[in-house]
């Protein structure tokens, strides 16, 4: 066995893996991933069951230590330079850590989680088949609460096996697609016209319960109070102040504003990558595309171990060029080891 | 009770009154055996039950693309409430592929469902089918007594509500202990046990501002309601005690005590008593009293 310590860690970083099914009824919320393709992503990378429990991590920085032993890992989702002592690592690839070695991971640049899996994944005992955390309950396993500084995972000696790296589908750009509904009665044309047609921003005080939508007010017809029901990822509700809330893994299981309009589960992922301040816009789907979408979305997250490649069947890793560009490293090298850019400050 | 001739036109049931006993004969089976052929008397309730086939279908509402919100009732209403927790238990005896997790709330079931084994369509005409079947008759509720340290600083909106109400915080409780009520729904935070059957007189608007920090074990009214909070947290109802039952509590068997369709009694205890109780909770007691209905 192998340790991995966290050394440093912003905040809104969790275990998190698939989610907590099964309790909505007594109120308890799933929870999971915020971008469950990532975290499939980073899982499949080092051989561990698609969402099987992984380091969740928030838009700021984090480092970890292998201790005991080596440990692999691999990282998907948000981009961010991520270097161990000074030696790139590449986004979507496995890397291992050798006894004492830091993986050191900067701030997200464009997006806001980025997933760690760990060959062997995290171990704890599940509540309701899950580890995720969810802070309010106070579950999560190991630790029920956001990571800090000084927690430590017990995992899996590294097995040696060769790196990889996944071919993932372009990221998709354009509109976040919705359904209208369950409540969009509750609004008259016009507004459902205006929350079609403006462009939003998701607002600084976003957290994983709910992403706030900066935009014009979306108005009633009959006033914002309606009988509590149940809630979904991506439901879009509309309080009061006409200020909408995508709700996101940590919302509450029931809830009583009207609710406009629902994320399409392709796209829930992508919201949540959304970084605060970015301009987007929503685009109505039918029920048959969204359904349709949400299946290619289940068949490309089966489809993850196709595109496992060879590490260094790869000739050069433009990506990690330009990433190492952009955030001002100037790149001299690339690794004849492993073909990956390596970059000095 | 008022008959309503337009629904029951669209639909197979015949019902006669009879010296104010109800008969019901429908086009099914088991309810001819039940209550036609028989020729026994049925109750009131039962008659509800009966009557809910006949009742307009309720509406589906997508919630994405994979959940249905089924709405019975687009306010607060036993009748519907009753509907909602039938098709909950008809969908979970009906073993339909697909289906994932069931919510149930005041007035709508939310379904679950994975679109790759069912697509809305198909789940919708099921659905639809189950919700227009009769009502079985409802098994015996689970009664639970819940002790409740009323007022002071375990319920510190007490005072201001009897004096809104221009009574005496015993007035207060003395009505909310009288109470008969039925866990309608649990939400919004695990265990958080929604009440239906709060005294008309007790019914106030939610607090202008809701606090964003109420202890757990609150028991406050908001609306029409009452309820049980479990976990401390926010909100905007009238904090008139609490109690030392946990509705939620993790390592203990069951995790969760209440379930939607349970009947619910408080009786008040003094604040000595919920010390020594809260104490024997937290070590894993269930402390609320299960009794006969």
């Amino acid at each position: 066995m192998s340790r991995l310590v966290v050394a440093s860690i912003g905040p809104a970083s969790s275990v998190q893996d698939g989610g907590r099914l099964g309790a909505q009824r007594y109120g308890l919320t799933p929870s999971g991933a915020m971008d469950r393709l990532a975290l499939a992503a980073a899982n499949c990378l080092v051989g561990n069951e698609p969402f099987a429990a992984g380091v969740e991590i928030g838009p700021f920085g984090a480092s970890f230590t292998a201790r005991d032993g080596a440990v692999r890992v691999a990282l998907a989702g948000a981009p961010r330079n991520a270097d161990i002592a000074g030696r790139a690592v590449a986004l979507d690839t496995t890397v291992t850590l050798k006894d004492g070695e830091t993986l050191t991971l900067g701030f997200a640049r464009g997006g806001a989680f980025s997933y760690l899996a760990i060959e062997g994944a995290i171990r704890g005992e599940p509540v309701f088949g899950s580890l995720a955390v969810n802070a309010r309950a106070g579950l999560g396993s190991p630790y029920p609460r956001p990571l800090q500084a000084g927690d430590e995972f017990t995992v899996n000696a590294a097995s040696g096996a060769p790196e990889l790296r996944i071919e993932l589908p372009k990221p998709a750009e354009g509109p976040i697609r919705i359904v209208l509904g369950p409540q969009d009665d509750e609004f008259d044309e016009a507004n459902k016209a205006l929350f079609l047609a403006s462009e939003w921003k998701i607002s600084a005080t976003s957290d994983r319960m709910g992403y706030r939508l900066e935009g014009p007010a979306i108005k009633h017809l009959h006033g914002h109070n309606i009988v509590s029901d149940g809630t979904v990822n991506g439901s879009i509700q509309v309080p009061g102040n006409g200020a909408p809330i995508a709700l996101m893994m940590d919302r509450g299981t029931s809830g009583g504003y009207p609710k406009i309009a629902t994320v399409i589960t392709a796209d829930v992922g992508r919201l949540a990558q959304t970084s605060a301040g970015t301009a987007f816009r929503f685009k109505q789907v039918s029920m048959a595309e969204a359904q349709d979408e949400a299946r290619k979305f289940a068949r490309l997250i089966r489809s993850l171990p196709d595109r496992l490649r060879s590490a260094d069947t790869v000739a050069l890793n433009i990506e990690a060029l330009h990433d190492a560009n952009v955030a001002g490293y100037a790149v001299n090298a690339v690794d004849a080891g492993t073909w990956q850019v390596s970059a000095e400050p | 009770m008022r008959c309503d001739n337009k629904a029951l036109s669209s639909t197979p049931a015949l019902i006669y009154w009879t010296c104010g006993r109800i008969y019901a004969k429908q086009g099914d089976a088991e309810l001819k055996a039940e209550a036609a052929l028989s020729k026994k008397p049925i109750s009131t309730a039962r008659f509800r039950q009966l009557m809910a086939a006949t009742l307009p279908p309720p509406r589906l509402l997508p919630s994405g693309d994979s959940a249905v919100t089924v709405e019975f009732s687009r306010t607060i209403d036993d009748d519907a409430n009753q509907r909602v927790l039938a098709l909950d238990k008809a969908l979970a005896d009906a073993g339909i592929d697909g289906i994932t997790e069931s919510v149930p709330t005041y007035r709508s079931l939310l379904v679950h469902y994975d679109p790759g084994r069912i697509g809305f369509d198909a789940l919708g005409e099921k659905l639809l089918a189950l919700a227009s079947q009769p009502l079985p008759p409802s098994a015996k509720a689970r009664r639970w007594r819940i002790p409740v340290a009323y007022g002071g600083e375990h319920g510190v909106d007490l005072e201001d509500v009897a004096k809104a109400l221009n009574t005496t915080p015993d007035d207060i409780v003395a009505r909310h202990v009288a109470g008969d009520y039925r866990v309608a729904m649990i939400g919004f935070t695990p265990g958080w046990s929604y009440l239906s059957g709060l005294e008309t007189s007790l019914h106030m608007s939610r607090r202008q501002n809701p606090r964003l920090l109420t202890p757990a074990g609150t028991i406050s009214i908001g609306g029409i309601q009452t309820g049980i909070q479990c976990l401390a947290g926010p909100s905007g109802w009238h904090l008139l005690g609490r109690t030392p039952v946990r509705t939620y509590q993790l390592h203990r068997n069951p995790t969760f005590l209440t379930e939607p369709g349970d009947r619910v009694t408080f009786f008040a205890i003094d604040h000595k008593t919920f010390a020594e109780q809260d104490r024997a909770a937290e070590a894993g007691e269930l402390i609320a009293e299960q009794v006969a209905s």
